[in-house]
């Protein structure tokens, strides 16, 4: 029943702009899920504990003006309410985040992310300009992490999803914290070829990420980030090349589904949760 | 925090860390070597934020490590520079805005700094350091600095040699005041002078009035009633500046369209026409034809964007303009403020729509060229990569896909480039009840002002654009954008729409705050404006500046006085300005005050009015001498050749910098095909999660025609927007169609425009062009802008583009699941040609790259193409078509080598299989440009089911698509013409704007 179905919050405001399509995404999941403006959240707080999923979709938060994320990142430390300690009780009573590219970028800043160390709060790697110096939009493969404790990648192998993005590049604070996050599975995704070999050629790795690291979750795997968007790829008819994927499946005989690889991750974040 | 503290200035300066590549210096290298052939080792990349607050050094440390400084890959200094260490120089160039222009990073950085220390009044203004590693000397340097690093209308740079810099310690911390104690005034003026003076003066003040028109302006003032009247508010007899102005503005060829109203005696061929008013008499004149039978149109021509029915909850809303002024003199402001300043005609139109796609189609001089540039024109690849950069930033940060576009190089884009920028948006039919795209505006409604603040940005925007470029443009024409203030604001008027806190809206654009209340007092009947409420920039603005500038990012409400306060409420919720400034009346006149005084006192209906025009045109056929290219090279190497013309090959780099994915919506992408290497006809959205309904976004230009006959020129436009939103899967009786004139200065005088009545001819040919045609197809004009100044002139100087119409078209799709794309899908697959060719080679892309020349310009058949385009929409719906793709430029040759460079698969192709082909040679079957053509591919099992359909039309099999990664083409006698690897024609397609914009192939 619709009435019980586990809530899920999908931030606005200050130029975050995936916001409509996050939307989508959480209630083909089977998320009751609904907008909110960061200002509106900040005010009342504790909705967050009403939900099982806060999203933090793309954007352009604040433009980039100070590098992507980082001013948004601050408004969410220095606020009066105290969001980022009440976002960390959230996590710790079983709650989900997820971070897509602005996202994922402020979910660094904040230091919530990769968390390697267990001190939420201390930023321990960036999301740098990508190497070639320019915002790329380009479908990219997708390798996952099977052992990984990450909540929203499980059961997944090989997944498309498009990129769009100008800062990237992951980069550890250090050699430590790579090591530590490579030990623990929380790289759960890795820009791929189409076999699923990690590679640092561009443009398979658009950015020339370290490790060719496109997302990585925190210790619990219940905090996610990622550069590439899921959100973006939950139909059939998303995909760049989806009229010839239809001509083979028409050739074929097959039946094909309206789904596209970008809603298994909001799958899985249902299915934890409900 | 001690409100007492001293405020000073500090710098802080920010260097990566060694070993951290920085591919902002590795492009900065790059095209300092590219554009100046000038050999440097390395240019390192410095950003400087100089921060005027009363914090404390160590409250500034912590500001730099937490919010300037990535601590992962970069350091800072605070007070010392950076550079010394951060690398090796010869030379140091700071480049920072001017004072008073819009600094986004700053604004930010401010913002982020009074959240986390509590200060108030802090300002932070951000510059760039760029330290230079080369042998060169300072005249070069600033060569490098002009032509690279900055443009002097909005910044202002610092130079040091690597000793003065060591010497004194780096830059100096740059103060920035702004004049206090300035007294804003009004002054009246006299004009009661001569016709000399009069035009000395309407030059001085950029009014771009005529002399008649000052003095119909004069003989205003010049009745007793309106003298009484005055005397009443305190106003004497002479106009103010604040009255001239607001005639000046109101009364452009920006906001009038005068050229467009005007009445014309049209010469053709001895024979005289009268026309009064291009625009009544074809563009609306098409239109209300249409509408006669054609349900679907909501508003067209009323309002800031047309707007017809989606489905049978939502509208949408279209509109495209033009932003060429401005990027000619600042690329990336004046495209940034054009696609950002579109958005709020569609977000201004009725109650305001959700802005959800974009369009851009770019017109630009040889980015290769090398000869010396005259004064005020910039290098054609320094504006390209401008704009290109403005529209990025426009789209990307404001969250709105950029789906389709168009890019065209032509010498005669030197002078001012040409930047159309469209919007598309969606808005409920109705909310509570009420039809979402009527204006209504009563008398007691207040006027609100809702987003940025104004300052001197953008004054003389709507009279500047009305002239040409000349060595004294205003460089406060110029302004820069914000998208990320507008994505705010038009966010939270979504909102306050949805809750009826407003009852109408309309867009700042040109003339600011005079036009746009202006317009909407045009509705109650007056309007009372007071000027001291609006929030400024910085004080020291005169009551006219105020009242015209161009400030970006502003909208203007009507209020319901009971709604005030929820909005007002609502608005600081949302972090957006949102002030009261006055309220409209009925008292029919446009009255502003200041401060209390009367500063404009108007009659509505008198600013209003239209000033008649009249004009001569006289048609002249162009002779064209009839010239065959004698071509040297194989037709393999022509093919590759047309392929890779800048004119016609991948525009991906472009395409894969906007964001243009965006909402979750666009199903048909601008690259299509396994690899997304290949062309889309148009962009789809199918904008409800709701529904598979959608709509196609296209455009149609070819300005190269022009050269022959813009009437076809105008024709075919129509037809390729028709054509390609009809190839995709539009139904071709639902496309709406959008008219962008960009021409030059087509009023004649003696010594300026001496050609203006064979230009004028050019127009009224053009509209008859787009009349007859848009007539024949049913395809309505809903929308439109003209742009008619564009010249540039400085001393002998002249350049004019070319006349140039861009065709705009939506096309609504019943089921996007069904549309189409260009690539060529599987081997064995039938690929059949659809429509006529003929000998149509006439400023060809195969006759302008090898001098050919001939006036066969192609010519439109809507007779013929309409049952055409029909029975291809129907083939659609039954999943007949594999795919399918338009011809256009480079004809039949290029249309197939992109289906085979798009699907990644090749083709084996005979041209004996086109009957006309027996009376035509293979260049011409192969490079025609006939129009109304279209290749598909079908499966041999529907082979009869497709020969079935299209009984009656023209459909020539011409060859199959054939896994043997080669395209291959016989003439009709069986002889191979063509043999191309896919490998190549993917490279030789893909690469060419890659190179030109320094970027890796992605």
């Amino acid at each position: 029943m619709k009435t019980t179905a586990p809530g899920a919050l999908i931030l606005t405001g200050y130029g975050i702009n995936c916001d409509y399509e996050s939307l989508t995404a959480c209630r083909i999941a089977g998320f009751s899920a609904r907008r909110i403006h960061l200002n509106d959240l900040l005010e009342e707080t504790s909705m967050i504990f009403q939900s099982k999923l806060v999203v933090f979709p793309g954007g352009f938060s604040f433009g980039d003006d100070l590098g992507s994320g980082v001013a948004f990142s601050a408004k969410i430390r220095y606020s009066f309410s105290g969001l980022f300690d009440i976002l960390m009780e959230y996590v710790e009573k079983g709650g989900l985040i997820l971070g897509v590219c602005n996202g994922f970028q402020i979910l660094i800043h904040l230091g919530m992310l990769p968390a390697s160390g267990m001190k939420y709060g201390e930023k321990e790697a960036t999301l740098a300009p990508n190497r070639e110096g320019y915002y790329v939009d380009r479908w990219v493969y997708l390798k996952a992490e099977r052992e990984s404790q990450n909540v929203f990648t499980r059961g997944l192998d090989i997944l498309k999803l498009p990129v769009r993005h100008s800062e990237g590049r992951f980069i550890p604070r250090d050699e430590t914290i790579l090591r530590r996050i490579e030990r623990n599975r929380q790289v759960c995704l890795r820009y791929c070829d189409e076999d699923g070999n990690p590679t640092q050629a561009f443009p398979l790795n658009p950015n020339s990420s370290v490790n060719s690291i496109a997302g990585v979750c925190d210790p619990s795997g219940r905090v996610f980030g990622l550069m590439p968007h899921p959100e973006a790829a939950t139909s059939f008819y998303h995909y760049p090349d989806w009229t010839k994927r239809r001509e083979k499946l028409i050739r074929e005989g097959a039946s094909f589904s309206d789904a596209g690889e970008g809603a298994l991750l909001f799958k899985n974040a249902f299915e934890f949760v409900k | 925090m001690d409100s007492t503290s001293r405020m000073s200035y500090r710098r802080i300066e920010i260097a990566l860390k060694p070993g951290i590549e920085d591919p902002s210096s590795i492009h900065t290298a790059w095209e300092i070597s590219s554009t100046l052939c000038l050999s440097v080792r390395a240019v390192g990349v410095v950003p400087v934020y100089t921060v005027y607050s009363g914090l404390s050094d160590e409250k500034l440390v912590d500001f730099a490590r937490e919010v300037l400084c990535d601590p992962v890959i970069t350091t800072f200094s605070i007070g010392s520079p950076i550079a010394i260490t951060a690398s090796a120089f010869s030379w140091a160039v700071e480049v920072s805005f001017k004072q008073g222009v819009t600094d986004n990073v700053g604004h930010t950085a401010e913002q982020v700094l009074s959240m986390m220390t509590g200060a108030e009044g802090c300002r932070v203004y951000r510059s760039t350091q760029y330290l230079i590693d080369a042998d060169i000397d300072l005249d070069s340097v600033k060569r490098i600095a002009s032509e690279v690093l900055y443009n002097d209308l909005i910044e202002e740079i610092d130079i040091l040699s690597y000793d003065e810099f060591v010497r004194g310690g780096g830059f100096n911390v740059k103060e920035r005041h702004y004049i206090h104690g300035y007294v804003p005034e009004t002054k009246s003026h006299d004009l009661h002078i001569s016709e000399k003076e009069l035009m000395e003066l309407s030059k001085e003040r950029v009014l771009a009035l005529s002399v008649r028109e000052l003095v119909h302006f004069r003989s205003y003032f010049d009745t007793e009633e309106v003298r009484s009247r005055r005397k009443m508010v305190g106003l004497g007899q002479n106009p103010t500046d604040v009255e001239l102005e607001v005639f000046a503005q109101t009364q452009s060829e920006h906001c009038k369209h005068k050229i467009f109203n005007a009445t014309i005696e049209y010469k053709e061929d001895g024979k005289i026409q009268r026309i009064d008013s291009l625009f009544k008499t074809y563009i609306r004149g098409v239109t209300d034809e249409i509408a006669k039978y054609k349900g679907w149109l909501i508003s067209v021509f009323k309002d800031n964007a047309g707007v017809i029915r989606f489905n049978e909850e939502y509208n949408l809303t279209f509109k495209v303009e033009t932003h060429n002024s401005p990027s000619a003199l600042d690329p990336y402001g004046g495209s940034i403020t054009g696609i950002v300043g579109c958005d709020r005609d569609p977000a201004g139109t009725g109650v305001g729509s959700r802005i959800i796609a974009h369009t851009d189609v770019l017109c630009f001089g040889d980015p290769f060229n090398r000869e010396k540039l005259p004064p005020k024109m910039m290098h054609p690849k320094r504006i390209m990569e401008g704009v290109i950069k403005g529209i990025e930033d426009g789209g990307n940060k404001c969250g709105i896909p950029t789906i389709n576009g168009g890019l065209i190089f032509d010498k005669s884009y030197s002078g001012k480039p040409l930047v159309f920028c469209g919007s598309v948006g969606i808005m409920p039919e109705k909310i509570n009840g009420k039809l979402t795209h009527r204006k209504e505006v009563l008398p007691g409604d207040i006027i609100v002002m809702v987003g940025g603040r104004i300052g001197k940005d953008g004054i003389h925007g709507a009279t500047f654009s009305s002239e040409e470029i000349k060595e004294t443009s205003p460089s406060q024409a110029v302004q820069i954008g914000d998208p990320i203030t507008q994505k705010k604001m038009l966010d939270m008027l979504i909102e306050a729409r949805d809750k009826e806190l407003y009852r109408s809206i309309t867009d700042n654009g040109a003339g600011g705050l005079s036009s746009s209340v202006g317009e909407m007092a045009l509705f109650s009947g007056g309007a009372a404006l007071e000027l001291e409420k609006a929030p400024l920039k910085y004080p020291g603005l005169d009551p006219w500046e105020i009242l015209l500038s161009e400030a970006q990012e502003r909208m203007t409400l009507a209020v319901p006085a009971e709604k005030l306060e929820s909005l007002l409420a609502l608005a600081s919720k949302r972090d957006v300005i949102a002030t009261s400034v006055g309220k409209f009346t009925k008292s029919g006149f446009f009255h502003v005050t200041y401060e209390g005084e009367t500063v404009c006192y108007l009659d509505l209906n008198f600013l209003h009015e239209n000033i008649p025009l009249f004009l001569k045109a006289e048609w002249q056929p162009v002779n064209v001498h009839e010239h065959r290219p004698e071509i040297n090279r194989s037709l393999s190497e022509v093919v590759l050749e047309l392929i890779s013309d800048l004119n016609s090959c991948s525009r991906e780099p472009l395409i894969r910098r906007y964001d243009h994915e965006v909402g979750g919506g666009v199903m048909v992408k601008p690259l299509v095909g396994p690899l997304e290497a290949g062309p889309s006809d148009g962009g789809v959205i199918s904008p409800l999660s709701t529904s598979h309904r959608g709509f196609v976004l296209t455009v149609g230009i070819n300005p190269f025609f022009s050269r022959i006959d813009t009437y076809h020129m105008a024709s075919c436009a129509v037809d390729e927007a028709l054509r390609n939103a009809v190839v995709i899967g539009a139904d071709p009786e639902k496309v709406a169609m959008l008219d962008n004139f960009c021409w030059p200065d087509p009023v004649y005088d003696k010594q300026k425009t001496p050609d203006g009545k064979f230009k004028l001819a050019q127009l009224v040919r053009a509209c008859k062009g787009l009349y007859e045609t848009a007539r024949a197809y049913g395809t309505p004009f809903i929308s439109g802008k003209d742009s008619m100044k564009n010249d540039y002139k400085v001393g002998k100087h002249k350049v004019s583009v070319l006349p140039t119409v861009l065709i705009s078209a939506i096309g609504i799709i019943p089921d996007v699941r069904k549309c189409v794309t260009s690539d060529f899908k599987y081997s064995g697959d039938l690929i059949y040609l659809i429509g006529m060719t003929g000998k149509h080679m006439g400023e060809s892309l195969y006759y302008r790259r090898y001098g050919g020349s001939s006036s066969s310009v192609s010519v439109v058949e809507p007779a013929q193409n309409l049952p055409v385009y029909k029975c291809y929409f129907s083939l659609t719906q039954q999943g007949l078509i594999v795919s399918g793709h338009d011809l256009s430029e480079g004809g039949l040759a290029v249309s197939i080598a992109e289906s085979c460079i798009g699907g990644m698969v090749g083709a084996e192709v005979d041209l004996g299989g086109i009957p006309e082909s027996v009376d035509l040679e293979d260049e011409e079957v192969l490079f025609s440009e006939s129009s109304g053509r279209i290749l598909v591919s079908v499966t041999p099992d529907n082979e009869k089911r497709f020969l079935e359909a299209t009984a009656g039309v023209a459909v020539s099999k011409i060859g199959i698509v054939r896994d043997v990664g080669k395209l291959v083409v016989r003439s009709g006698k069986g002889k191979t013409v063509v043999s191309i690897s896919v490998q190549e024609l993917i490279d030789r397609y893909r690469n060419p704007l890659y190179k030109v914009m320094g970027m890796k192939r992605s």
